[in-house]
């Protein structure tokens, strides 16, 4: 899987209250979601990433709260992939089972400027930015079922059918 | 089998084969819970999935705690839509909103030694008090594990961290969790278990070690355990009424890692905004202005806490607005017997229990643009309490009540 998008960067420990705060997570309507994504930094964060961008981050991007709006929201308002010096473990594991590709890359956050067009793949976890090849981690084994099956849900569904077969 | 670390002897017993760090694996767990919040998300995930039903009724805990009682038309929907669920499944383990806060609950009702935990809530490592390896999960997930039993897990790299000597005056979980985020900061347990030993085990009860555990996922901790001791014990017979089994690390268990806290020697220590390992000494902040003091959740609100609070309001007035909330039902009404209820009512705190409220700004105390908050929760993110140009402080119950009273950051000590 390969994709491919300009880059908006954010830094460090990027928690999920500025990711999607809390008063919004009474509902889990992507659209609605997708609105109030990353609000507290960048009200217009949504419409900048509408076209399907990547985003960049420092370290632990995701830690704090389990919310999987956090993964949703980020998806539904058109990042297509996020790759971070780190990934908080909950956040990793909701955006895979959300379908969105999480490549945790040291030193992103140095290679790449924001707007730069940047391309991803997700499985050998190569990204190559500014005409560099910077090697990351891929998603492999059971997180790359998921990812290419779409969802966890859809993944349950296909393992329950299995089972059932 | 025989060198095993306390991680690794809870997830070869749930993998059923002897696991080494990095491992992925697939874990039967002992626990599925949920609250109302995410309840209601874990149960759509399940409705999707076309299986709206448990591998296990008796192993899952549900409680309502983060829109109790609800605060507006849409948190009574989904509370309803839950309580709908629990009838069709015929879960035996529901609590409503009168209750308590969900990881309370565990602490108190459920979790035991050697029991692999996950819960739709991030906070789900304070059960790792008891020796549980707890995790947070995302509803997905959590739906899965409700249905089928079974998880997918990395196994951690194991960190051991040994508590030596009786806590110096006003010091409690609190001051140790904010000890190991400030020396090693919020990502640097990530992939990692935490295991404390502690020295002298009633020196250093399950109240300290709930909170303890609870900002283990502050630290980023897969599971922040408290390996299970006399204290343990003592703590189950007395809330539960009947023994639990120890499960404990191997003698000869090798830890990559290792760190030892001295709590004789500590200081009450406070998260300063806006970073939960942006770690000052309260003596380094003492003087900051506050609008209002949380005293309460599932990082800080057992009996102990209230106890501490207590102490210090006794016979005073605060200064600047105080809300406190013991995390359960039990809580509640020991805190009431005991007459600490009364003397924070007398200095003029809002007193109710069981809910979640403030903490994630969600009502009973929501955050104005520039007030300052100094709380007894787990996190300061920005807009965490409310408003965006709020700020929040964390500190220990010690020294929220003193700022309560002196209506500033204050050391206990300020206002005895």
């Amino acid at each position: 899987m390969i994709v491919e998008g300009p880059a908006i960067k954010f830094g460090d420990k990027i928690d999920t209250d500025i990711i999607i705060p809390a008063r919004h997570l009474k509902y889990t309507d992507p659209k609605y979601l997708a609105e109030h994504a990353m609000e507290p930094l960048d009200p217009e964060f949504h419409k900048k990433a509408s076209k399907g961008v990547i985003l960049v981050a420092g370290k632990v991007f995701g830690m704090g709260s389990s919310r999987e709006q956090a993964a949703i929201a980020l998806k539904a308002a058109g990042v297509k992939a996020i790759v971070a010096e780190s990934f908080a473990r909950i956040f990793y594991r909701n955006s895979i089972n959300n379908g969105l590709p999480v490549i945790v890359v040291p030193n992103i956050t140095k290679e790449v400027n924001e707007g730069d067009m940047i391309k991803v793949n997700v499985e050998t976890g190569e990204v190559i930015a500014n005409g560099k090849v910077l090697k990351g981690k891929g998603i492999t084994g059971m997180a790359l079922e998921i990812l290419n099956t779409g969802s966890l849900i859809d993944y349950l569904k296909k393992v329950s059918i299995r089972q059932t077969n | 089998m025989s060198s095993q670390t306390l991680t690794e002897k809870i997830l070869s017993q749930a993998s059923g084969k002897t696991v080494t760090e990095g491992d992925v694996i697939e874990a039967a767990v002992d626990i599925v819970a949920f609250h109302d919040l995410t309840g209601y998300h874990v149960i759509e995930v399940m409705e999707k999935a076309g299986m709206v039903k448990v591998f296990d009724k008796g192993k899952i805990v549900i409680a309502f705690d983060h829109l109790a009682p609800p605060p507006d038309v849409r948190s009574a929907e989904i509370q309803g839509n839950i309580r709908k669920f629990v009838k069709d499944v015929k879960i035996p383990y529901f609590y409503d909103i009168n209750v308590g806060i969900l990881h309370e609950l565990l602490v108190e009702k459920y979790a035991q030694p050697g029991q692999v935990i996950v819960a739709a809530d991030s906070h789900t490592t304070t059960s790792g008090a008891l020796g549980a390896f707890a995790q947070g999960m995302g509803a997905s997930d959590v739906a899965a594990a409700a249905i089928t039993g079974k998880t997918w897990l990395v196994v951690p790299s194991s960190f051991k961290v040994t508590l030596e000597g009786e806590p110096a005056k006003w010091i409690t979980g609190k001051d140790v969790a904010l000890k190991l985020l400030g020396d090693f900061k919020a990502e640097y347990f990530n992939g990692k278990s935490i295991e404390v030993f502690v020295k002298n085990p009633s020196a250093f009860p399950m109240d300290y070690r709930a909170t303890t555990s609870n900002m283990g996922i502050e630290m980023n901790a897969d599971a922040l355990m408290f390996v299970p001791d006399s204290e343990t014990l003592r703590y189950v017979k007395q809330m539960r009424g009947y023994e639990t089994k120890l499960v404990t690390p191997d003698s000869e268990a090798r830890y990559p890692e290792e760190y030892t806290i001295e709590l004789n020697k500590m200081e009450p220590l406070v998260a300063a905004p806006y970073s939960v390992d942006n770690v000052k000494t309260a003596g380094e902040v003492q003087g900051t202005p506050i609008d209002q003091v949380y005293i309460g959740s599932c990082t800080n609100g057992r009996l102990s806490d209230f106890e501490i609070a207590a102490r210090i309001m006794k016979g005073k007035k605060v200064k600047s607005r105080c809300i406190a909330i013991p995390a359960s039902y039990e809580m509640f009404k020991e805190a009431l017997e005991r007459g600490y209820i009364n003397t924070l009512f007398e200095a003029g705190c809002i007193v109710t229990y069981g809910t979640c409220g403030p903490c994630l700004g969600g009502h009973f105390g929501v955050a104005g643009p520039g007030e300052v908050i100094l709380s007894t929760s787990s996190r300061n993110f920005r807009g965490r309490m409310g408003s965006n140009e709020s700020k929040t402080y964390l500190s220990g119950p010690a020294v929220a009540a003193a700022s309560a009273i002196a209506g500033k950051i204050s050391l206990p000590g300020d206002v005895e």
